[in-house]
């Protein structure tokens, strides 16, 4: 049996020592998830001769702004991404408008067909793009839309999930507070705005992070709608930087350049957000 | 009723826009999937001809079909059991209570904001045999360098890992938000009464998940069959020899490469009755919620 002295410091160091190992555990799991970027970073600093040396460098190298330069302008980012955000932020905003209206009308109203109408709006959840793809895309280009705006924004307009987030979040809301809103005299719409609006910021803010990611990363639809370079999407752009260069190779440090470019926006939306995010839509089941 | 606005006619007209764009946009065309599957082009194209279910016979006695669908279940396959493993591994030690746990839980999620496309672009840099990283290591530790995107197994590893590390940030979210239901009393009086870490995890904790790695699951099929097409696209073009063309892919070929408009409109059919399968099991075992990233 161990002494009384040694059972002592054995119950100091254990939850100390078991601390540790949880730290290093995070530290080398967040390494190895983040080590296929971190090698991206530091190639998008080197030119070409430093990428072909063999071993390979693994230190900051010297042409990064060279880099940066011709991947923005060889591949026309600005241009792309300019374009993705007017696309991400119309669909967004009309996104969360029609799934809040949507919800204000399912919650707060009763009317015949209801239960029908939510499992309609719900069933769309089951229709991904590729499942309706070439009628679509005959029925978008037969409006004139190919080649447009309109294709990348209007089909994307309605949101099951939208829907079902603020359908469910307004439910938790106590039914006491739109009987307080009647008996004032506020309408439906400005009960929307001014109550239900401000109590909702975490599903808003849940939907923004989920959409803009989508939005931004879409990349079947705008292959195949899209034909003209200046109307493009960025992930079309990110499909070119493997595409061989003019000097009949592709040029890593430019791809990578290329890559940080164009992972950044959806990036910084995420972390920004990533409360908003994790309490609107991942627990949306804690009571 | 109390509780309710009074009127009839504002909710269908705010309902409207909603229903408008679903019908349009999703039922309208996914019918028009299931009559056009029925129809061939003829003539170049100037014709359609009624062929029954011609397409779908020809489809699964098409060995390059079935192929693609073998290929499809492999790498779901290998999505899955890889994924959920490595991310319940790393959301049960993220889970416990240390200092900095958000820092951490950031950084551990965030490939969730990063595309299909950028995954397999830097794929296919690390894997590159000349320029990459991954060769210079195997080659330093075990003597190897293969060609990865030449070779057919070794295509469908690569296509996998890159699928399965862009998707590690959604996987660890969602066992994070699943683990906040394991209480943590059942499993602190299990460990003093003798249970080992290991039957505490077996008998307490992976039974009280198991409503979130179901749903992971299923999330993961879809991922699998309709999420990685920038990946594929960028990393491999469903080569090498059709070793990675997974049906999303044969179907994008043959819709838009092809025009085989008939054939690809029974693939589309063919991959809604799996996703409306897939969906069914998931409300069926535990009626959460669905997102497809729509």
């Amino acid at each position: 049996m161990a002494g009384k002295k040694k059972m002592l410091d054995w119950y100091f160091w254990r939850p100390r020592l078991s601390t540790l190992s949880t730290h290093l555990v995070l530290f080398l799991a967040a390494l190895f998830i983040a080590s296929p970027i971190i090698f991206a970073v530091i190639k998008s600093t080197q030119s070409t001769a430093q990428i072909s040396t063999y071993p390979p460098q693994f230190g900051i190298g010297s042409s990064m702004a060279e880099n940066y330069k011709v991947a923005w302008q060889r591949y026309n980012l600005g241009r792309l991404m300019v374009n993705t955000f007017g696309v991400a932020i119309s669909v967004m905003v009309g996104k969360t408008i029609l799934s809040l209206l949507a919800a204000l009308a399912l919650v707060y109203f009763d009317f015949r067909f209801k239960g029908l109408i939510f499992i309609f709006i719900l069933v769309t959840l089951m229709m991904p793009v590729p499942v309706r793809i070439v009628p679509l895309f005959k029925f978008v280009s037969s409006l004139g839309w190919g080649n447009t705006f309109w294709a990348l924004t209007v089909p994307f307009l309605a949101s099951a999930t939208g829907t079902f987030l603020f359908r469910q979040h307004f439910m938790s809301i106590p039914t006491s507070l739109v009987d307080a809103a009647r008996v004032d005299g506020v309408g439906p719409m400005r009960f929307l705005w001014q109550i239900l609006l401000p109590m909702s910021m975490n599903t808003v803010g849940a939907m923004a992070v989920i959409e803009f990611v989508y939005l931004w990363n879409q990349y079947l639809w705008p292959l195949i709608i899209i034909s003209s370079n200046k109307n493009q999407m960025i992930q079309m752009g990110v499909k070119q930087l493997t595409v061989s260069g003019p000097e009949g190779m592709v040029h890593w440090g430019i791809s990578m350049a290329g890559v940080v470019i164009t992972m950044l926006p959806p990036l910084i939306m995420f972390i920004l957000l990533q409360e908003q995010f994790m309490r609107g839509f991942a627990l949306t089941e804690e009571k | 009723m109390e509780s309710k606005f009074p009127s009839r006619r504002l909710p269908l007209l705010i309902l409207l826009p909603t229903l408008l764009v679903c019908g349009m946009f999703l039922y309208y065309p996914l019918a028009q999937s299931f009559s056009w599957s029925l129809l061939r082009a003829a003539f170049m194209g100037l014709r359609t001809l009624y062929v029954g279910t011609q397409n779908y016979v020809r489809l699964f006695t098409s060995s390059a079909y079935l192929h693609s669908m073998w290929i499809s279940i492999v790498f779901a396959a290998g999505v899955v059991l890889l994924g959920l493993s490595i991310s319940l591994g790393i959301a049960l030690v993220a889970n416990r209570k240390v200092r900095g746990a958000r820092i951490y839980r950031t950084a551990l999620i965030w490939p969730y904001a990063l595309s299909p496309a950028v995954a397999g672009t830097i794929w296919l840099f690390l894997f590159n045999p000349t320029a990459g990283v991954v060769n210079f290591v195997l080659e330093r530790t075990v003597g190897i360098s293969p060609d990865w995107v030449t070779s057919r197994n070794l295509a469908i590893l690569l296509v996998v890992t890159a699928a399965v590390w862009k998707n590690l940030g959604y996987n660890i979210v969602f066992f994070l938000a699943g683990l906040q239901n394991v209480p943590g009393q059942v499993i602190e009086a299990a460990r003093i009464d003798g249970a080992s870490a290991w039957r505490c995890f077996w008998k307490v904790t992976l039974p009280l998940l198991s409503p979130t790695a179901f749903f992971l699951l299923i999330m993961n099929m879809i991922y699998a069959f309709f999420g990685v097409f920038g990946l594929v696209d960028v990393l491999t073009k469903g080569g090498p020899a059709n070793a990675t063309n997974i049906l999303i892919y044969n179907l994008y070929r043959d819709a838009f490469q092809h025009n085989k408009w008939g054939m690809a409109s029974a693939q589309s059919v063919i991959l809604f009755v799996m996703v409306v399968g897939f969906t069914l099991l998931q409300f069926r075992t535990t009626g959460r919620k669905v997102h497809y990233g729509g």
